[in-house]
């Protein structure tokens, strides 16, 4: 009998805990959105610096996980001087027409992978078209934080990103991972 | 009469570091100008990769160098011109390894990594701060510019010995085996 309501008390007591580890407010200054474009065989690095997160994020619950990033496109960082003035042209992410770029996973759509692996099913839009994506990605905690890292597989040729003769994938590579570090506070 | 050459690999690497070197000149020259396209990405990097080359080359000409005397210059060459020309080879050596090197810390300061033809990358010796690309930029071309001038000399003076002096030194550098007209 004592040994029941010892259980009951822990468990109630538990119960802020366990529904506190949902996750979604996001810590700007220890977080990333970053690239890696390749251009004649030598690794870029860039970045975006501006970018909205609507996240939720239950690693006990991944099924109700979900997730909207906004990045402004304009405030791409790709690396050099000559590489910002020419990627929000036309050709590149006509920043002008399509300022926004957005990941949206509805709620449904993560699933875990075994230990601290998941991965979100969602969609990708950059430059006004849309593709199904798959976002594998880890959860670690800093303190009370949660950290979610992962890995965005882009193909840029697919979003039109770098048209006519910058199309010529042997120059810049198709593949640009975007990666994003994101650190959450609980709800 | 027949003259005293230099080694083969001496002379190879000689016309090697040359055909390089007298082909690097314009490109980079052209290059630099050019507005940002495919074309320019793939101009740099046949830049860099013939210009790590250069100082690859530059090394193994100097270790060569070190174990082989060159052949004598001809005894009726005044004591100036041998010290000039001396002094001039000295100075060519010492701008195939900071020119290359320039560059590179160029590229590094930037924040490109030079990858020797797309696959070997050369460690970043600079972290990325473009205030210090832009500085490495002028040194590049400056010690280019001092280095051309050089080269013309170098050329002009073998010219010389050729056709003024007609002393047999250009045959020092000469792949084949042949009489001095002298």
């Amino acid at each position: 009998m004592l040994k029941r309501s010892i259980v009951v008390l822990v468990l109630s007591l538990c119960a802020p805990f366990v529904s506190a580890a949902e996750y979604g407010l996001l810590v700007p200054e220890r977080s990333r959105i970053a690239f890696t474009s390749k251009q004649m065989g030598v690794p870029v690095e860039g970045e975006f610096k501006r970018y909205k997160v609507d996240v939720s994020f239950d690693p006990q619950r991944p099924e109700t996980g979900r997730a909207r990033i906004e990045v402004e496109v304009d405030s791409i960082d790709a690396g050099s001087k000559d590489a910002n003035d020419e990627v929000r042209s036309k050709g590149w992410f006509d920043v002008k027409r399509f300022p926004v770029a957005a990941f949206v996973a509805e709620a449904g759509s993560v699933r875990a992978l075994g230990g601290n692996r998941f991965e979100a099913r969602g969609k990708m839009s950059i430059k006004g078209r849309t593709r199904d994506v798959v976002v594998p990605f880890t959860y670690g905690t800093e303190g009370t934080e949660a950290v979610l890292e992962g890995s965005i597989p882009i193909l840029r040729t697919q979003y039109g990103i770098g048209e006519g003769a910058w199309s010529d994938t042997s120059v810049v590579a198709d593949e640009v991972p975007v990666r994003f570090r994101l650190v959450l506070k609980p709800r | 009469m027949s003259v005293e050459r230099y080694t083969r690999t001496a002379v190879l690497l000689h016309w090697l570091v040359a055909l390089l070197v007298l082909g690097l000149f314009p490109l980079g020259l052209y290059m630099a100008d050019l507005p940002l396209s495919p074309t320019k990405l793939k101009l740099y990097s046949y830049h860099k990769w013939a210009g790590v080359t250069v100082f690859a080359l530059a090394l193994l000409r100097l270790l060569w160098r070190l174990r082989h005397a060159p052949p004598p210059l001809p005894a009726s060459q005044p004591a100036w011109q041998r010290r000039a020309a001396h002094a001039g080879h000295l100075l060519l050596y010492g701008f195939m390894f900071a020119v290359p090197l320039s560059g590179w810390l160029m590229s590094s300061a930037y924040g490109f990594t030079t990858v020797w033809f797309g696959v070997l990358p050369l460690p970043d010796l600079l972290d990325k701060n473009e205030a210090l690309g832009d500085a490495l930029k002028l040194v590049h071309r400056y010690l280019n510019y001092a280095f051309m001038a050089l080269v013309a000399g170098h050329i002009l003076a073998a010219f010389k010995h050729q056709w003024i002096d007609r002393d047999g030194t250009l045959d020092r550098m000469s792949w084949v085996k042949q009489e001095s007209s002298c």
